[in-house]
């Protein structure tokens, strides 16, 4: 029961974590390179343990970062769940890719997500966002061995399922 | 076992997960559109911002801890010689206002003497930036201020070099300012040197301003300086915005198009100055209110008055 509450309260806690790293400025320079944690975290959380992830919880995540972050309200809601559902949908096989293959599965997911954000910006009448706009999906892709692992290493650590 | 369970399905997915995503992407459409169209989600951050405001300061530690340990690290001579700099600027600035103050005091008699109100005193608040990411190429700050401090909609921020931009989202103890460098951004300026009324629109791409509709027969020239022309009602007049740095004709051929570098510090300022005194509102003037002597001397309807029967004796006197 006190290990369930744990893993419960780790859970959280990475979700609240990842939220509080997107909103952390990065110097001027290094803006453009900064991943989309949120998404990162959600997907490891999505694949490792995926009965605890769920679309309603990856809609209720993406209200509360668009709340923070002051967006079109249901703009991340909609980027999120798109991602996890694929991450869901996808899950046993993603499960069982090496390293390499879940990092390029990784980056098509963080892609399409920004796909999907460029396109809810020009429907919102937003100009066509800059070059290195794209950059940030490849920063994700690269970071996501290390965040996996290292939140594995964690989770083994804590013994929680 | 595990394999053959509902949400995680080896090859082919299930039509309840689909319909489920179907049903939260159409929420989430509703809710966009929801806000897009008329904003009212403002109220829900408003009241969320019990919640919202402490995380923003949590997320803006890092940042002020950078900022203190810079300052606790700094070697000796950086620091003395930035407080040289500041000292020579200091001086300088002293320096001038001194000449200026007499000029200001003509200038305001001379202004007395048009029967204008504007006056060059500044009446502002100081605020300090904190510092959280709002999204990439989103052109937004965050101020230590709020509702509570008698921030509004609309109100001018400046910095020392020049105009930063509106506020255009309060919570009670922050608000959001959209910078000049935002592409739904615009200012009314003159060019100081030939008095050329244009606007300066945020730039779509980098950290820019441009003025895409300058008359083709104007005279424009790299390095003049945009100041606020005080049109439109919203920034004062007279505060500087740019430097133009380049100058060109415009894709369409019907006008001129030049780029301008902000002068405010956009990216490096910690404190900027929150304007309180707005510009003149546009339009004409209120109207006056009506001439003539205080109504108690006019005489009340049934009692002669002692004051009103004086004056015809001395009329006739003097006639």
């Amino acid at each position: 029961m006190n290990r369930q509450r744990l893993g419960l309260l780790w859970f959280l806690g990475t979700l609240a974590a990842s939220l509080l790293a997107m909103l952390v400025p990065l110097p001027e320079l290094l803006e453009p390179f900064k991943p989309y944690w949120p998404a990162l975290v959600l997907l490891y959380w999505a694949l490792e343990s995926g009965d605890r992830v769920s679309l309603g919880l990856a809609f209720a995540m993406g209200l509360a970062s668009d709340l923070l972050s002051g967006v079109l309200l249901g703009e991340q809601a909609i980027r999120l769940c798109a991602l996890v559902f694929i991450a869901l949908r996808f899950r046993s096989r993603l499960r069982f890719f090496t390293m390499w293959q879940q990092t390029l599965a990784v980056l098509a997911l963080l892609v399409n997500d920004r796909i999907l954000l460029t396109i809810v910006r020009l429907f919102a009448g937003d100009p066509l966002p800059p070059p290195s706009w794209w950059i940030s999906p490849f920063v994700g892709a690269a970071l996501w061995p290390f965040l996996f692992l290292l939140l594995d290493d964690l989770r083994m650590r804590l013994r929680i399922q | 076992m595990a394999l053959t369970r509902e949400d995680s399905p080896l090859f082919a997915g299930t039509a309840a997960g689909t319909l489920r995503l179907l049903f939260y992407l159409a929420l989430a459409l509703v809710l966009m559109v929801l806000d897009h169209r008329n904003g009212w989600i403002w109220r829900v951050r408003y009241a969320a911002a019990v919640v919202v405001e402490p995380v923003y300061r949590l997320a803006g530690l890092p940042a002020a801890g950078v900022r203190a340990l810079s300052v606790a690290f700094a070697d000796r001579k950086l620091l003395t010689e930035q407080n040289q700099r500041l000292r020579e600027d200091l001086l300088l600035a002293n320096a001038k206002l001194n000449r200026m103050a007499a000029v200001a005091e003509q200038n305001q008699r001379l202004k007395e003497l048009l029967d204008t109100q504007r006056s060059l005193d500044l009446n502002v608040q100081l605020a300090r930036v904190v510092g959280v990411d709002l999204g990439a190429d989103r052109h937004r700050i965050l101020l230590s201020l709020g509702t509570h401090n008698g921030v509004k909609v609309g109100q001018p921020v400046i910095d020392a070099h020049g105009v930063m931009g509106q506020v255009v989202e309060t919570l009670p103890a922050t608000s959001v300012v959209m910078l000049v460098t935002d592409p739904s951004h615009a200012v009314p300026v003159t060019i100081e040197r030939t008095g050329l009324r244009t606007i300066a629109y945020g730039a779509r791409d980098g950290d820019r301003l441009t003025l895409p509709t300058i008359p083709l027969a104007a005279d424009v020239e790299v390095g003049d300086r945009l100041l606020t022309s005080g049109l439109g009602g919203r920034f004062p007049p007279g505060f500087p915005v740019g430097v133009v740095s380049a100058v060109g004709p415009a894709a369409s051929g019907m006008f001129m198009e030049a780029q301008a570098q902000p002068s405010a510090d956009i990216h490096r300022s910690d404190d900027v100055l929150l304007l309180h005194d707005l510009a003149e509102p546009a339009g004409p003037p209120a109207p006056v209110a009506p001439m003539g002597p205080p109504t108690d001397l006019a005489p009340r309807p049934g009692e002669p008055a002692p004051a009103a029967s004086a004056p015809p004796p001395a009329a006739g006197g003097a006639r």
